[in-house]
């Protein structure tokens, strides 16, 4: 069964129905372990750095965000680790997956329409092209 | 060692190499931009981007930042150019990098720590705006045709790298639009109209100025100005490199790194720079880590102008301009409009206070230093609102204190006593409350007295031990009893 299941979060509304579902897999099997991974994108890095008074300040801006995905996981009692990695997002999502050979990804998916995707790019729908492992995005 | 020299040297060679190519291609405009800024020639921006690239990437704290000459700094000399000339601002580049390198021996990187966010926000703001209207002589009112090239060059360098990323959009823009303007022989003014482009590698000279007292005062504000302003832009960009690649970095070397790069730029002919934060990100999103991509940058960036200057001097100033006009939309801090309404107040107003000043004195120095006099000023104001509440308890008149007693509050303290009772068994309770300063030690003094004059008997409780130490030394009413 799926011992390795990576959740990839930003934090937002979809990564949190992501969230859940992966929980829901997770507390199935035995001695599962979700690994949450949030990345922080190389093109905010200017902006956060100038918001924040220093590096520590932006470290806790960061968990804050991830912890209602950590309440989640916490509640079901589910094994997890949280690593916060840098880059742009799909790539690196996707390099990571390939290399840590994880047995499953769960990504919420943001909705958007043709024209925000071609503007903005569809991060789940780059990551499911490009693992080779199952993927499960939530809507 | 020997063991760190080749991580930060040679751990990723292909990405090093390939990003510092990038990087020189993006840097040739800039360069010859901020010359232009300066009012030098393009050689000077061109020269100090060379050096101060290939310099830093051996004595830089902070491997896969790109130094070179900025508009930050070109900013600040506009006023030394014109008054001086040239020679006085490569004594000026000396000295700033002399100053830089005492930053860096004193460690004044760690005090930039204290400068507040809404100043940084602020300083790359103002940074921005002069940037732009830095081009707006450049072209409004000139033709038509000026208009056109810079519409072109912006639509070129936003909507070319949604399909090519491999090659820098403002580098594709100027090669198509050059060749197009020498073509169709349009009528635009050339980099060539604004100076030279000499195909030679730089040479050592010393300024040709009188090295008197008279010289040093006339260089050393601007060269203040220069250091200050440049170790800012570094730290910064350091902490975002930082941040992206995961590492940390060393903030007093990269001072003392940037003080040296300046140092040897001005012997050899060019102007004062500092790190620059687009370029630094470029590097770092095209796959630069270690210093070899620092130094390919620089020896790239030379490499061209050699091979190809009398080429660089077709570009139209309307291409140039339209990259600038992406540069300074890139620079601004487009979260600022969130930030005037979400962050408190006085942060606001500090932002602003800083962006005006810089814009009306055109010094992004004097800026950043009314920002952090104006924080420290409404800090002091803030932590100065002191409350003391009196009531009666068990037929005693107590006052409680509560906040910071210090030089900044002690009217407030004074005035929120009533010293029209007589007779009283009087308490005043300091344990919500800290005593900081001598002020604030002849305030409480002042207070026991008027009461004591009065046939009150006052008592003072509460104190926590740094309070009641200072107390003891230095209050005089205990002497008294």
């Amino acid at each position: 069964m799926y011992q390795r299941i990576l959740l990839a979060v930003d934090g937002s509304e979809n990564s949190l129905r992501a969230t859940e579902e992966a929980v829901k897999i997770a507390s199935l099997i035995s001695e599962c372990k979700i690994e949450v991974i949030y990345v922080a994108d190389f093109s905010k890095s200017k902006n956060e750095i100038l918001h924040s008074q220093d590096k520590e300040e932006l470290e806790y801006s960061r968990r804050k965000k991830l912890a209602p995905v950590e309440e989640k996981i916490k509640s079901k009692n589910v094994s997890y680790e949280l690593k916060i990695l840098h880059g742009y997002p799909g790539p690196t999502i996707i390099e990571y997956v390939n290399k840590e050979k994880v047995d499953m990804v769960v990504i919420g998916s943001r909705g958007l329409n043709t024209l925000q995707e071609m503007v903005l790019g569809s991060v789940s729908h780059k990551v499911m092209k490009r693992v080779n492992c199952p993927a499960l995005i939530v809507k | 060692m020997i063991e760190k020299i080749k991580i930060e040297w040679f751990s990723n060679v292909r990405g090093d190499i390939l990003a510092g190519i990038v990087v020189a291609l993006a840097l040739i405009p800039e360069a010859i931009a901020f010359s232009i800024i300066a009012g030098v020639d393009p050689m000077v921006g061109l020269y100090a981007s060379f050096c101060i690239a290939v310099i830093i990437a051996f004595v830089g704290g902070r491997p896969g930042m790109i130094s070179a000459a900025t508009g930050a700094m070109a900013l600040l000399m506009v006023p030394l150019v014109k008054e001086h000339g040239l020679d006085y601002l490569l004594v000026a580049t000396v000295l700033t990098g002399v100053i830089q390198v005492l930053f860096g021996i004193f460690k004044v990187a760690k005090v930039m720590k204290f400068i507040p966010r809404a100043v940084m926000i602020g300083f790359v703001n103002a940074l921005a705006i002069l940037i732009f209207m830095a081009q707006v002589p450049h072209f409004i009112g000139i033709s038509n045709m000026t208009y056109v090239f810079v519409a072109v060059t912006l639509a070129f360098v936003y909507i070319l790298p949604r399909f090519i990323k491999a090659i820098p959009a403002p580098l594709i823009a100027i090669i198509a639009l050059t060749a197009l303007a020498l073509y169709a022989n349009f009528d635009l003014r050339t980099v060539g109209d604004l100076g030279g482009i000499t195909r030679t590698l730089p040479e050592f000279l010393i300024p040709n100025v009188p090295f008197t007292f008279e010289t040093l005062v006339i260089v050393f504000p601007f060269s203040l100005a220069l250091a200050i302003v440049g170790l800012l832009e570094s730290l910064l960009t350091a902490s975002i490199v930082d941040d992206m690649t995961d590492t940390e970095s060393d903030k007093n070397k990269e001072s003392r790194g940037q003080g040296i790069a300046n140092i040897i730029t001005g012997f050899f002919g060019g102007m004062a720079g500092c790190a620059m934060i687009g370029q630094s990100v470029i590097n770092v999103k095209s796959g630069g880590r270690g210093r070899l991509s620092t130094l390919v940058a620089g020896l790239f960036l030379i490499f061209l102008i050699i091979v190809l200057g009398d080429l660089v001097v077709q570009i139209p100033m309307p291409v140039l301009v339209g990259i600038m006009i992406m540069v300074s939309i890139g620079t601004f801090d487009w979260s600022s409009f969130t930030y005037l309404r979400k962050a408190p107040k006085t942060d606001a107003v500090v932002m602003l206070v800083t962006v005006g000043i810089v814009v009306a004195t055109n010094d992004l120095s004097k800026g950043v230093i009314a920002g952090v006099i104006l924080s420290a000023i409404f800090f002091v104001a803030k932590i100065s609102s002191l409350k003391v509440i009196s009531k009666y308890k068990n037929n005693k008149l107590v006052f409680e204190v509560e906040g910071q007693l210090f030089f900044a509050s002690t009217e407030d303290f004074l005035k929120s006593f009533d010293f029209s009772v007589e007779n009283k068994n009087i308490i005043i309770d300091f344990s919500k409350a800290r005593i900081w300063d001598d002020s604030a030690v002849g305030v409480v003094d002042k207070v026991v007295m008027k009461y004591r004059e009065k046939d009150n008997a006052v008592t003072i409780m509460g104190l926590d031990t740094s309070s009641e130490k200072l107390l003891n030394k230095l209050a005089v009413y205990n002497n008294e009893v």
